[in-house]
C-alpha cells in the first residue's frame, strides 16, 4: 500500500483540474450573479484556463513513473505527454466558448467541461478494466449533458438524446464485454488478461467479448456502423461543444482504444494481411477502418451544412486513425497520437471559423460560406489551413501524419498494405468536399458585408492554425518527443 | 544558391498577400522582379555547372527520426528543367499584365506553384519532393476556379482530383519502397541503390510510373489536360503545359525508373505482342501521340487545338523514356525543355493575345476577322510557334522529336513509322487552325472595332520564348552537354543496365 499523502501527490494534476472546476462553479454561482453574461463567461474561462495551465505544470513536475493497484492508476512519461495535450486542448475549447451566448449557466458549464477533462486524464492513466470503464463514463455524461446545453434550441436537445441512447446502449455493450474479459482472467489489470487468454486458438467467448469493445470503443470514437450519433451532435451541439467532443475525447478515446486492444487482447491479434486473414481482434478493426474511410468521405460529399461535413469527414479520419490501432506496433501508437492530437488542432480551429461566421446568421449552410475571403481574409486562411490539413495536402500538419500513420501501418505488416492503397485512394475523394468548400470561400458572393469577429476569437483560431502550419512543417517539435516517450514506456 | 529560387518565388508570394490591395502594377512588377530573380539564379547556376556533377544544394535534417532530410540537388537533368521553369515563369507573369481581378492574389498563387516547381526539381530526398509534388495541386485549383473561363469549376477540379489520384499512387508506392528498405532513408540514391526484389519492383514500377504519368498526360489518362488547359487563364495554361506536365515526366525518370528499373524488363510471357510494362506505356504515349493529334485536327475551339497538341507532344517525351536508350532519354529530356518554350508561346498566343483581343476562340469565328491584317504580331509568333511545335529544323522541336525518333527506331522499330504519321498529322492540324484563324478569306459581314494592338509585354514575353527555342535548335549541345553526362551518373545505372 501506499500513503494516500503519496496518491494524492502523484494524481495532483487531477485534483488541481477538479478543484478549479468546483472553484469556477462556486465563483459564478456565489459572487458573478447579478453580472454581465461576458464579465461571467471571461472570469470563469480565465479560472478555469489557468487551472489547466497549473495542472500542466504539475505533470511537467512530475518525473515518477509508477503502476499502482493492477494498473488502476499509471504515471509515465507517455500518460503525461497525451495529458498535456489533452489540457492544451481543453484550454483551446474554453477559449473558442469565451464569446459565446449559448447559455447563462456559465458555472456549470465550465464545470462539466473540466470534469469530463477529468475523465480523460484519468481514461488514459489507467490500464484497468474498471478504472477505464469509469473514467469512460466520467467523460461521456458530462459530454451528453453539454450537447444539449443550447436549451433553446430544439436540435441541440434532439442530438443530445440521441447520443445520450447510443452512448448509454454502447456503455452496455462495452460492460458485457468487460465482464467477459474479467471472467476469463479473474482481474481487471490488461497485462494479466492478456496473459490469461493467452493461447493457440480463440475461444468463442473470447470473440464475443472481442466484438462487445470494438462497439462500445467504436462508438466513442464514431467509426462506422456506431457513427450515427456524431453528424447530429456536431451539427447542433454548442460549437466550444463540438469541438471538444471532436478533439480532446478523441483523443482520449483512441489512446484507450489502443491501449486495451494492444495490450489486454495481445495474445489474440490475428491478422487482417491481404489474402491471409487469421481470426482476432484485428481484422475486425480493419475492417471497421475501411468502412469508416468509405463511408464517412462518400457520404461528406453530399452534405450542405459544414458542421455535418466536418462530421463525416471526422468518421473518415476516425477509420484513418485506426490504422495505427490495426498495426499495434509502437510506431503505430506515436503515430496514431501524432495524427490524433494535430488532427484535434486543425478541428477546433475549423470549429472556431464555424462559430464566427455562423453567428450573425445561425446557419452554417456552405452557401453562408460564399466569398469569406472578401467579409475577413484572415479567416478565411485560416479555414483553407484547417482544410487543406484534413485532407492531407503538404506542408501542413495532416499530410505529415497520414505518411507516418501509413507507414506505421506498412511496417507493422506489408500485408496491410491493402489497406493503406485503400485508405490513400479514398482520400482523393475528400479533396473533392474540401475543395468545394474552399472554392465558396474563395469565389465570388453577393454579401460582402464585413463579418463581426471580435479580437480575440480571431487570435484563437489564427494561434491553431499557426500550430497546424508549424507541426506540418516542423513534425520533430511533438515527434521526437512522443517518439521518446513510447520508448521509455516500451509499449 | 539554387535554394533561392524556392524561397525567393515563396518569399514573393508572402510578399503579394501582404501588399496593399488595389496598387496592380506594383504587384506585377514585383512579381516579374521575383521571377526574374529565380531565372537569374537558374541561369547562373546553369552556366557554372561543371558537367557530371551532382551539386548538392542544401541538406539538412528534417525529421531524423525517419531518415527524412531537405536535401536538394541538382544535376544536368534538374538544371535542365529549372532553366525551364525560370523562362517559362517570366514569359508568365508578362503575358498576364493584363490581370485586374485579384491581382495580388493570382500573383502569390503563381508565385507558390513556381516555387514548389523549382522544389520538385531540386528535391533530392523523395519525401521532400512529394512534399513539392502536391502542393502543386492548390495553386493549380485555385488559379482555374479564381481566373479562369470556360468551365472552369469542372476543368479545375477535374485537373485537382487527376492529380491528387496521380500522386496516392505515387505515395503508395513511396511508402511501400521506404518501408521495404528498412524505413532509414528517403533519399534518392539510398533507395535507387537498393536491390529491391524483382518481383516487387515488378509491381512497383508500373505503379509509379503511372501515378506520375498522369499528371505527364499519359493516354488514356490525358483527358484532364484539354479542358484543364482550356479552362485555365493564359499565365497558367502555359505553366500547367510548360512546366506542370514536365513534373510527371521528370517523376516518371527521376523515381519511377530509376528506383525500379527491373519493373522494365520482360514479364516472361507476351500479351498481344506486349511483352513487358516498357511495351505496355511506349504502346501507349505513341497512341497519345496520333491520338492527340487527330483530335487536335478536328477541334473547332482553338485552345483545345493547343490542348490536345500538348497530348500528342508529352507522348513524344514518355516515348523517348521508355526507349531506354541514350539518345532517346536526352532526346525525351530536350523534348521536356521544348515543348515547354513552345507549349508556353502556344498558349500566350491563342490565350492572351487571340482569345483576349476577339473575346472568342471559335475557329470559324475566329477566320473572317482577318487577324492576320488586324494583329500580325499575333499571326507571326503563332506561325513560328507552330512551326517549331511540328518540327521544323532550326528549331527545339526539331532535334527533340529526331532524336527521340531515332530512340524509338532502335527500340521499337514499328512504333517509330507510327510516330512518323503522328509527326506528319501534326503538321496538318497546325496547318489547319493557322488557316482558319489568321489567314482564312476576310469576311465582310462581320463588322467590328479595330483590336487592341499587340502590348510591350506581350512582345517581350514571346520573344524571349522564341529567342530560347530558337538558340536549342541551333546549338542543342547547350543541353545535352549536361544531360548525357547526368544520363550516365550513377543513379542511372539500373536504367542503363550495365551500358546503353
Amino acid at each position: 500500500m501506499i500513503p494516500y499523502s503519496h496518491l494524492l501527490q502523484l494524481a495532483m494534476p487531477e485534483v488541481i483540474v477538479t478543484i478549479t472546476a468546483i472553484f469556477a462553479l462556486t465563483a459564478d454561482l456565489v459572487f458573478l450573479r447579478t453580472a454581465a453574461l461576458r464579465t461571467r463567461l471571461a472570469t470563469s474561462v480565465s479560472l478555469a484556463t489557468i487551472g489547466c495551465i497549473a495542472a500542466i505544470f504539475a505533470i511537467a513536475r512530475a518525473s515518477e513513473s509508477v503502476n499502482l493497484f493492477d494498473g488502476m492508476f499509471l504515471a509515465n512519461p507517455l500518460v503525461h505527454l497525451v495529458q498535456i495535450a489533452l489540457l492544451v486542448l481543453t484550454i483551446f475549447v474554453l477559449l473558442l466558448a469565451v464569446e459565446s451566448e449559448f447559455t447563462e449557466h456559465i458555472g456549470e458549464f465550465v464545470l462539466l467541461i473540466l470534469l469530463a477533462t477529468v475523465g480523460m486524464m484519468f481514461l488514459v492513466a489507467s490500464q484497468n478494466l474498471l478504472t477505464s470503464f469509469i473514467s469512460l463514463e466520467l467523460l461521456s455524461l458530462p459530454l451528453y449533458i453539454l450537447t444539449g446545453f443550447d436549451k433553446r434550441n430544439a436540435r441541440s436537445s434532439e442530438a443530445a438524446l440521441k447520443y445520450f441512447l447510443f452512448g448509454g446502449m454502447s456503455a452496455a455493450f462495452l460492460l458485457f464485454g468487460f465482464s467477459l474479459l474479467y471472467g476469463f482472467a479473474n482481474s481487471t489489470d490488461f497485462v494479466q488478461i492478456a496473459a490469461a487468454i493467452h493461447g493457440p486458438s480463440l475461444n468463442p467467448l473470447l470473440i464475443l467479448a472481442i466484438v462487445m469493445t470494438v462497439i462500445g470503443l467504436g462508438f466513442k470514437v464514431a467509426a462506422v456502423p456506431f457513427h450515427f450519433w456524431a453528424p447530429d451532435v456536431y451539427e447542433a451541439a454548442p460549437i466550444p461543444v463540438a469541438a471538444f467532443i471532436a478533439s480532446g475525447s478523441k483523443v482520449a478515446s483512441f489512446f484507450v482504444f489502443f491501449q486495451i486492444f494492444s495490450m489486454a487482447f495481445a495474445g489474440s491479434a490475428g491478422s487482417a494481411a491481404w489474402m491471409h486473414f487469421v481470426h482476432g481482434w484485428v481484422p475486425v478493426v480493419a475492417i471497421v477502418a475501411a468502412l469508416s474511410m468509405l463511408l464517412g468521405n462518400t457520404v461528406a460529399i453530399v452534405q450542405t451544412s459544414l458542421r455535418r461535413l466536418l462530421a463525416y469527414s471526422a468518421i473518415a479520419h476516425t477509420g484513418y486513425m485506426l490504422l495505427g490501432v490495426v498495426a499495434h506496433t509502437p510506431i503505430g501508437l506515436a503515430a496514431l497520437l501524432y495524427y490524433v492530437i494535430t488532427y484535434s488542432f486543425g478541428t477546433i480551429g475549423a470549429f472556431g471559423v464555424i462559430g464566427i461566421v455562423e453567428k450573425p446568421t445561425g446557419s452554417d449552410q456552405l452557401a453562408t460560406f460564399n466569398g469569406l475571403n472578401k467579409r475577413s481574409p484572415v479567416l478565411a486562411a485560416c479555414l483553407f489551413v484547417f482544410l487543406l490539413s484534413l485532407a492531407g495536402i503538404p506542408p501542413l500538419a495532416g499530410f505529415f501524419g497520414k505518411f507516418y500513420l501509413f507507414v506505421a501501418a506498412v511496417s507493422a505488416s506489408s500485408g496491410l498494405l491493402w489497406l493503406v492503397a485503400f485508405a490513400i485512394a479514398i482520400s482523393a475523394v475528400s479533396l473533392y468536399y474540401y475543395l468545394r468548400v474552399l472554392k465558396r470561400v474563395y469565389g465570388e458572393s453577393p454579401d460582402s458585408t464585413p463579418l463581426p469577429a471580435s479580437r480575440f476569437s480571431v487570435a484563437v483560431v489564427v494561434t491553431l492554425a499557426t500550430l497546424v502550419v508549424l507541426f506540418g512543417c516542423a513534425p520533430n517539435l511533438l515527434l521526437e518527443p512522443l517518439i521518446a516517450a513510447v520508448r521509455v514506456v516500451g509499449m | 544558391m539554387l535554394a533561392w529560387t524556392i524561397y525567393i518565388s515563396f518569399f514573393g508570394a508572402l510578399l503579394q498577400l501582404l501588399l496593399p490591395k488595389g496598387n496592380n502594377t506594383l504587384a506585377r512588377a514585383l512579381a516579374l522582379l521575383t521571377a526574374l530573380a529565380g531565372c537569374c539564379i537558374a541561369v547562373t547556376s546553369f552556366t557554372q555547372h561543371r558537367t557530371g556533377e551532382l551539386l548538392t544544394v542544401a541538406n539538412y535534417a528534417w525529421i531524423p527520426a525517419l531518415g527524412i532530410n531537405f536535401h536538394l540537388a541538382a544535376d544536368g537533368i534538374s538544371l535542365t528543367l529549372i532553366l525551364l521553369t525560370g523562362i517559362v515563369a517570366i514569359a508568365g507573369i508578362l503575358f498576364s499584365w493584363n490581370i485586374e481581378k485579384r491581382t495580388n492574389e493570382f500573383f502569390a498563387f503563381y508565385l507558390l506553384l513556381i516555387g514548389c516547381v523549382y522544389g520538385v526539381f531540386l528535391s533530392y530526398d523523395l519525401f521532400l519532393l512529394f512534399v513539392f509534388y502536391e502542393i502543386v495541386i492548390i495553386p493549380k485549383y485555385f488559379l482555374i476556379t479564381g481566373w479562369g473561363s470556360t468551365r472552369k469549376d469542372y476543368g479545375a477540379m477535374k485537373l485537382a482530383l487527376y492529380s491528387f489520384i496521380g500522386s496516392a499512387m505515387v505515395l503508395v508506392g513511396l511508402i511501400a519502397a521506404y518501408v521495404v528498405a528498412g524505413s532509414k532513408s528517403m533519399a534518392l540514391n539510398d533507395l535507387a541503390g537498393f536491390a529491391f526484389t524483382p518481383h516487387f519492383q515488378m509491381w512497383e514500377f508500373p505503379l509509379v510510373f503511372l501515378g506520375f504519368a498522369i499528371l505527364a498526360g499519359l493516354w488514356p489518362f490525358h483527358t484532364w489536360a484539354p479542358t484543364g488547359h482550356v479552362a485555365a487563364p493564359t499565365a497558367v495554361s502555359m505553366l500547367l503545359a510548360g512546366v506542370v506536365m514536365k513534373l510527371g515526366a521528370y517523376g516518371c525518370l527521376r523515381v519511377a525508373m530509376t528506383l525500379f528499373p527491373h519493373g522494365l524488363d520482360p514479364w516472361g510471357f507476351s500479351l498481344i505482342g506486349l511483352s513487358s510494362w516498357r511495351d505496355v506505356f511506349a504502346l501507349l504515349a505513341v497512341i497519345g501521340i496520333v491520338y492527340g493529334a487527330l483530335v487536335a485536327m478536328v477541334q473547332q475551339d482553338f485552345k483545345f487545338v493547343i490542348g490536345y497538341s500538348s497530348v500528342s507532344h508529352m507522348g513524344f517525351i514518355l516515348l523517348g523514356l521508355m526507349t531506354l536508350n541514350q539518345i532517346g532519354l536526352s532526346g525525351a529530356i530536350i523534348q521536356m525543355f521544348s515543348h515547354g518554350i513552345l507549349a508556353g508561346l502556344l498558349f500566350a498566343t491563342v490565350g492572351r493575345m487571340v482569345y483576349d483581343r476577339t473575346h472568342t476562340r471559335e475557329l470559324v469565328k475566329l477566320g473572317p476577322m482577318n487577324l492576320n491584317k488586324a494583329i500580325p504580331f499575333a499571326a507571326a509568333t503563332f506561325v513560328v510557334a507552330g512551326m517549331a511545335g511540328m518540327g521544323l529544323p532550326g528549331f527545339s522541336g526539331f532535334v527533340a522529336e529526331l532524336m527521340i525518333l531515332v530512340g524509338a527506331w532502335r527500340a521499337f522499330p514499328i512504333f517509330a513509322v507510327f510516330v512518323g504519321v503522328g509527326i506528319v498529322i501534326g503538321v496538318v492540324y497546325v496547318w489547319r487552325a493557322m488557316q482558319k484563324a489568321f489567314f482564312a478569306e476576310p469576311g465582310d459581314v462581320i463588322s467590328h472595332e479595330p483590336l487592341p494592338p499587340i502590348t510591350i509585354p506581350e512582345r517581350l514575353g514571346a520573344i524571349i520564348l522564341i529567342c530560347t527555342s530558337v538558340a536549342i535548335g541551333l546549338y542543342p549541345q547547350m543541353l545535352l552537354k549536361i544531360i548525357t553526362p547526368a544520363l550516365n551518373s550513377l543513379l542511372f545505372d539500373g536504367v542503363r543496365k550495365g551500358g546503353w
